[in-house]
Formats: C-alpha cells, sequence, structure tokens
C-alpha cells in the first residue's frame, strides 16, 4: 500500500468524473424511435469556436482540481488559419488547478453525427507527451462518450483520430469535444498544447476491427436474485489507414447486449445486468455487427439473503453504511484512487435496501474526511469514545487458501496516523455472511481516533496481487460497547 | 494457349454494358483509355463450391523449396497448402486464408494459385474483384508470371506483372509492379495508387491491367493510375533494363503470403484467421 500515492493523486478526479456523469444517467425513451432532424454541423473549432455554448471551454470543477484557467485562444500559433486553441497543462502544485479538463458542448439542441465516421483535430506540443483523455460524446447529461487514453502529441502539428464505433446511435449530440490531462507524461512538469481544425470527419478508411466488454475477459460470477451488476471495461479497436490499431473507451449503450437466459438475468441498453431468477445465463454484446470479446457466465443459485438485521442501540452507533441507522455523511463508498485502483462498483440497490458491491478487486476507500478530496469534505468520526468497527462481508466466490482481506483505518489529526487489521480467507464464508466486531486497538498503528477519515479495504497479497476479486458488504458502522 | 471457357452471349452484353460506365466515368488521363478490351475469353467467377475449378487452377504447395526458392524467395514465413482450410470457393467467392498454426515446421499457413498451362496468353486485359486481408505481415498479390518454357528460361528474365500488390499494414494503399532483367526485386518498377475515403479491406475492388505491345496499364476500379512502356524501363535501368512482355504468354497467380521481406513480420496485432476474398478473376482480348 505505501507504493500507492493516492492522497496527492487528485487526477483520479478525472476518472471519477467522466464515471460519474455517464454512468450515473437515467435512460429516456428511447432516441431511435424519433427521425434524426438535427443539424449535421461537421466543425466544432476552425478559428473560432463553431456552434459551442457561450462559454465555448466548460471546465470540470475547480473543487476537483481542474483548471480553468489553463484554456485560452491562441492567435500566434496556428494549424490552419489564424487561430487555435491553447491548454497550459499545469504542474500538480500550480494553486489554480492540477489539470486541464473539460468539454466543448453544442449550443443547440444537439448534433445529427450519423454521416461521420472518426473526430479529428490536429495537435502539437511544447514537447512530446501525451494528452492523458480525448474524445467526444461528453455533456454532463447524456451524452454517449467515446474517449481515447494516453494519446501522444509531438512538437510538429499530428492529426489524431478518435473513430465513432457506430456512427448510427449519434443522432443528437451535444458533447462536441472533450480533453483531459494533466503533465504526468512530462514527469509533472507544465507543457503546453495546441490543438486546431476541431471537426467530425467522415474518413472512410478507418475500420471497426473488434470490440470488448470485461477487458475482454470470459468472467464466471456467482450472482444473487436482486443484486444487479454493472457492465465495465469495454473497448472497441480500430484499424486506420497508417495500419496503427486504437483501443478507445465507450459508454456501454453502443452495444447490443444478449442474455442468452432472460428469466435469470437482462441487460438494460445501457449495460446494467439486473438478476431477476435462478440459474444460469451467459451475457454477450455486439458492437455494430461485431461480436465483442469478453463476456460474463453468470450462476444465480439463490435469492439475495441480507446479512443479520444491526440491534445495537442507534445512540452507541456511528454508522458509514447500514439501511438500520442513518449513516453519517460520506463522500465516497468507492474512492477510485488513480492510478493503481482497478475496483469498481459501490453502493447498489437490492430491492428496498442497499448493499456495496466491489468487483476487479485491489482495494477502495470509503471516504468521509476533509483532506483527500476537498471538494466533497465531510467530517471525519471522532472514535475517542467508541471501541468497535463492526463490517458484514459476503464473498461471492470460491475462497482460496491464500485470500485476505486486509482493513485499514486512517486518522486525520495533526499527523496522519494507519493503523491496519487483517481477516483471513479462511474467516470468511462463500456465498454467506461472515460478520466482524473488531475492536478499534487491534488497528495496530493507529494512534489516534480523534479524525478517523478513510476505511480502506484492500484483497492484495504480499507480493501485491489481488486475491478475492469481488465482495458484498453491508453494516458497516462504529460503535461503542 | 487455348482458352477453357467460353462465354454465353447474354452475359457478355452485361459485361460490355459494365465496362462501358467503366469507360465513360474515367477522365483521369486523355492520353490513356481503362479497360477497352472487351473480349471475354476466359473467367471464373467461383460458382462451384469446393476446392478451385482444377481446369482454371493449379494450387501450389510447399515453402517453395521444390521450387528451388524456400521462403519463395522472400523469407516469406507460410507454407502453403491444399486444405480448405487455406483455400476454397464458399458463396460465390474464393477464399485464400492465412492462418497462424504450427504446419511442417512452419507458423503459418496460407494458399497459392495459379492457371499455369490452364489459362496463359500474350497481352490482355486481366482483372479480379478481390476484399482483402488486414494486419501487420499480411502480402495478398494478384500477379502475372511469364511462361517458363519447360523451365529452360528463369525469373527475372521470364518477366513478372504484379497486378496488385498490398501490405496489411497499410490498408489504403496497393501497388502495380514490373520485374524484368536489370530490374527486378527491390529494384522493380512500381507505382503505389492511394484509395481516398475507402480501404481494400472493407470493400470489394476491382483490379486489373490492360496489356499490349509496349504498354501496361494499371487500373484500380475506374481509375487508371499507371502506364509502364519500355522507355519507362529505360529510363528507370539507365537503358540496362529489357522490355519482355511482348514475346510470351503469362498466367495468372493468386496468394496470400505472411511476413517476408516486404511487408515485415507479423506482430502481436495481426488478428488471424485473414482471408483474400476473390469475387471473380477474368481474362479479356481485344
Amino acid at each position: 500500500m505505501k507504493s500507492i500515492n493516492y492522497k496527492t493523486g487528485r487526477s483520479a478526479i478525472i476518472l471519477g468524473l467522466i464515471l460519474i456523469f455517464n454512468l450515473g444517467c437515467e435512460r429516456d425513451l428511447t432516441d431511435e424511435a424519433v427521425p434524426a432532424t438535427f443539424p449535421n454541423t461537421a466543425e466544432i473549432f476552425t478559428d473560432t469556436p463553431v456552434g459551442l455554448t457561450d462559454d465555448f471551454f466548460i471546465s470540470f470543477d475547480p473543487a476537483d482540481g481542474a483548471n480553468p484557467q489553463a484554456f485560452n485562444t491562441d492567435d500566434d500559433v496556428a494549424y490552419q488559419g489564424t487561430t487555435s486553441i491553447r491548454f497550459d497543462v499545469p504542474t500538480p502544485s500550480d494553486p489554480n488547478g492540477s489539470f486541464i479538463g473539460g468539454i466543448f458542448k453544442d449550443r443547440g439542441e444537439g448534433r445529427d453525427l450519423t454521416g461521420y465516421d472518426a473526430l479529428t483535430f490536429w495537435a502539437k506540443a511544447t514537447v512530446t507527451a501525451d494528452i492523458e483523455r480525448v474524445g467526444f460524446g461528453a455533456d454532463f447529461e447524456e451524452g454517449n462518450f467515446v474517449v481515447r487514453q494516453k494519446v501522444p502529441v509531438f512538437t510538429n502539428w499530428r492529426k489524431v483520430i478518435v473513430p465513432i464505433p457506430d456512427p448510427s446511435k449519434l443522432t443528437q449530440e451535444k458533447g462536441m469535444f472533450l480533453i483531459s490531462t494533466n503533465s504526468t507524461s512530462n514527469n509533472n512538469q507544465g507543457f503546453t498544447i495546441w490543438i486546431d481544425e476541431v471537426k467530425f470527419e467522415k474518413l472512410g478508411t478507418t475500420r471497426l476491427t473488434g470490440a470488448q466488454i470485461f477487458g475482454g475477459q470470459d468472467l464466471t460470477q456467482e450472482g444473487f436474485v436482486g443484486i444487479p451488476t454493472q457492465l465495465d471495461w469495454q473497448t472497441f479497436t480500430t484499424n486506420l489507414a497508417d495500419g496503427q490499431n486504437l483501443s478507445t473507451e465507450l459508454r456501454p449503450n453502443y452495444f447490443e447486449f444478449s442474455s442468452s437466459n432472460p428469466q435469470v438475468a437482462t441487460v438494460s441498453e445501457d449495460g446494467l445486468i439486473e438478476v431477476v431468477g435462478l440459474g444460469e445465463t451467459l451475457i454477450t454484446a455486439s458492437l455494430n455487427g461485431v461480436m465483442a470479446q469478453g463476456s460474463l457466465n453468470l450462476n444465480v443459485a439463490s435469492v439475495f439473503s441480507f446479512a443479520p438485521v444491526p440491534t445495537r442501540p442507534a445512540e452507541n452507533v456511528v454508522s458509514l453504511f447500514s439501511d438500520a441507522y442513518n449513516d453519517i455523511p460520506v463522500s465516497r463508498y468507492n474512492s477510485f484512487f488513480e492510478p493503481f485502483q482497478t475496483t469498481l462498483g459501490g453502493v447498489v440497490n437490492a430491492g428496498t435496501e442497499t448493499i456495496i458491491s466491489y468487483t476487479d478487486l485491489n482495494f477502495v476507500g470509503i471516504v468521509f474526511n476533509d483532506v483527500i478530496f476537498p471538494a466533497e469534505a465531510v467530517t471525519p468520526v471522532d472514535a475517542t469514545n467508541l471501541t468497535h468497527l463492526h463490517i458484514d462481508i459476503l464473498v461471492p466466490e470460491a475462497l482460496q487458501a491464500e485470500d485476505r482481506f486486509l482493513v485499514q483505518l486512517t486518522n486525520y489529526g495533526a499527523t496522519e496516523s494507519v493503523g491496519s487489521f487483517l481477516i483471513n480467507g479462511s474467516d470468511l464464508v462463500q456465498d454467506g455472511w461472515a460478520s466482524f466486531d473488531i475492536p478499534l486497538s487491534s488497528f495496530a498503528g493507529l494512534t489516534d481516533l480523534s479524525r478517523i477519515g478513510l476505511l480502506l479495504f484492500n484483497t492484495s497479497n504480499a507480493s501485491n496481487v489481488p486475491t478475492i476479486s469481488s465482495v458484498i458488504l453491508d453494516n458497516i458502522y462504529f460503535y461503542a460497547e | 494457349m487455348k482458352i477453357l471457357k467460353f462465354i454465353k452471349k447474354s452475359y457478355s452484353i452485361v459485361l460490355l454494358l459494365f465496362l462501358g460506365v467503366l469507360v465513360f466515368s474515367c477522365n483521369t488521363d486523355e492520353t490513356q483509355t481503362v479497360a477497352t478490351f472487351k473480349k471475354l475469353v476466359a473467367e471464373d467467377n467461383f460458382d462451384v463450391e469446393g476446392a478451385p475449378d482444377s481446369n482454371f487452377w493449379n494450387i501450389e504447395i510447399g515453402d517453395g523449396s521444390d521450387q528451388g526458392i524456400p521462403g519463395w524467395g522472400n523469407n516469406e514465413l507460410q507454407v502453403y497448402t491444399d486444405r480448405e482450410e487455406n483455400v476454397k470457393v464458399e458463396n460465390g467467392f474464393l477464399l485464400i486464408t492465412a492462418r497462424q498454426e504450427d504446419f511442417n515446421d512452419a507458423q503459418y499457413t496460407s494458399a497459392r494459385i495459379q492457371t499455369k498451362g490452364k489459362v496463359q496468353q500474350l497481352y490482355g486485359r486481366f482483372e479480379a474483384r478481390i476484399r482483402l486481408p488486414y494486419g501487420k505481415g499480411m502480402w495478398p498479390a494478384f500477379w502475372l508470371l511469364g511462361d517458363d518454357n519447360n523451365g529452360t528460361e528463369v525469373w527475372p528474365n521470364i518477366g513478372e506483372i504484379d497486378i496488385m500488390e498490398n501490405t496489411g499494414d497499410s490498408p489504403t494503399e496497393i501497388f502495380g509492379t514490373i520485374h524484368g532483367p536489370g530490374y527486378s526485386g527491390g529494384n522493380s518498377i512500381s507505382k503505389t495508387f492511394t484509395l481516398e475515403q475507402d480501404r481494400v479491406d472493407t470493400d470489394f475492388h476491382v483490379y486489373g491491367i490492360e496489356w499490349g505491345p509496349n504498354y501496361i496499364n494499371f487500373y484500380i476500379d475506374d481509375k487508371l493510375y499507371n502506364q509502364l512502356t519500355p522507355e519507362d524501363v529505360d529510363d528507370e535501368t539507365d537503358g540496362e533494363g529489357e522490355w519482355v512482355f511482348n514475346n510470351r504468354p503469362f498466367y495468372i497467380i493468386l496468394n496470400l503470403a505472411v511476413g517476408g521481406n516486404l511487408p515485415g513480420q507479423p506482430n502481436e496485432e495481426t488478428i488471424f484467421p485473414q482471408t483474400m476474398l476473390v469475387d471473380y478473376v477474368r481474362v479479356y482480348e481485344q
């Protein structure tokens, strides 16, 4: 864990935001029922913005570290014409914010992009470096995002292509452009990126060559009736005219999903897998006629049974997550720490109750402090008069001898102190609840209990290899015995 | 050389109409014309399922060692077979498929078919409609070799006309080439054509030459993109090269090579299997 510098990793916000604003949306009635009647303007920026909102560059929230001052236009540099867009990529210590990130948005009702196959622009930079993320389709509403990662930029002008995986889905798109980067790729030294001639194009020279869900892996998971799971790690690959193969992230709703047994699970347009019955089903997907690599074999052996209902009197409890108590304000039930955290998931609805479901585990935090994410500051827990941490854990997979589940508390006092308690796999139960009441005094190293603000779970072994890959948690609370 | 296939009259009318479109929609260069040879003398439309028509095609197998050129003279990695996994006719197309598999000490298998002794002629229009594979290391070709007079003459003296070649890492480029004495291998005379807003592996394209005394015209679809003449050979070789395309019949070869000097090795991103689809091969006389 020492190697994971999540406190200064504010670039976590970049991914966090993208995930939040895209996955957090609700679906309306299908757009496909409405004929496309929106303008098909291709240009986004030539020497001036074309048909964009008045604010032009809509920055991610400065409170999250985004640096709105880093965006400008530049009349001295242009690939074509007179003017380009200039991003001065900040250093991690920049008081105005440690990364540039934001979108260009159509000023109208959106554009019909069905006639194009790529977003293109020209880019150069003061040094050879990477733009961490660039794409289109993010509009802080319901955009069909497509995002390329780690796009190299050079000291001369080069054309950048972000392919459209299925143009027929883009009948009314507002998110014209997205960029987000920090200076990591330049060893945390600031640098400048210019971009110009941003537009949608019909190249005719790109080929969709593959698609992947679950990172292209064929997964097998236990499922429970009533506990949904979200499709993740979806990408597509494109072969370009120069022979280069690109891998690009995209929103799940570009895919067509299939469940071999809809009596067991169904998949929503946006990739939410709802478990509705007992049995086995195979979830697969295709993208624009291309069968996706990767699948989820879901074995549903039982209706979800909830953890034992807590009985401790509320006045003795400070609850982080439980339907039995009023929870204190928590900023994140999934920390999304970058760049090393792989854990996905978080709070999910299970009938009328809620549980926490994590998948792709290595480590994940429940964040309830005023230090790590200042924009989401909440008051840490003063546990000076509390004695125990309670947690219920269900492991929906076969347990192995070396499995472990490390529980770690961090106190944000004058100095930071961290205490750990190790739960061995032998104390956990496959497909069943194991309840733990851990004395706070057992968290070796936790010297101060007055400002506890982070509860971290880590399944990695001594070689930093994750063991347990998915867990379901409930009833996480501190109490006084 | 006797031509083995005769064309039904009604069919050739349809073809002529099609050719008319080709001709009239082409205005690349007023001194040149595309596809003026209209007398169809041989064709394979790949309408019979199974192995390629043995009246038309020979299947060459092996790694070139039997021909005295291991790696087919280019350090190619594949071994050619006559198995249906590598060559077959299906749904109206010829499929030549390159696979990654251990076979006779090679890592890849593929196929190469040719018409030596079956369909060959001096001059004419040779045309095929093909959809190509893609990926680093792929090297498909539609080409002609001069008859070797029962093995008494050797390449490059017999001449080679590469109607279409492509490397899989350049999916928008094809090239047409001639080889002869004084201009062969890396010194051959070649021209690359780049497709606009299109690729060779997502759509079928018509690749052809029209070849007469002292000229070979190269075209793709309705675009004539090169003409080669003895003067070009003189220019390219400082007068050393010899035009060898006026005195012998040539036969057709279709193959899909993997790796080798020209395309380079396949890499971890190359997806196998890869298939070259041929809709038809046609030969015309003036």
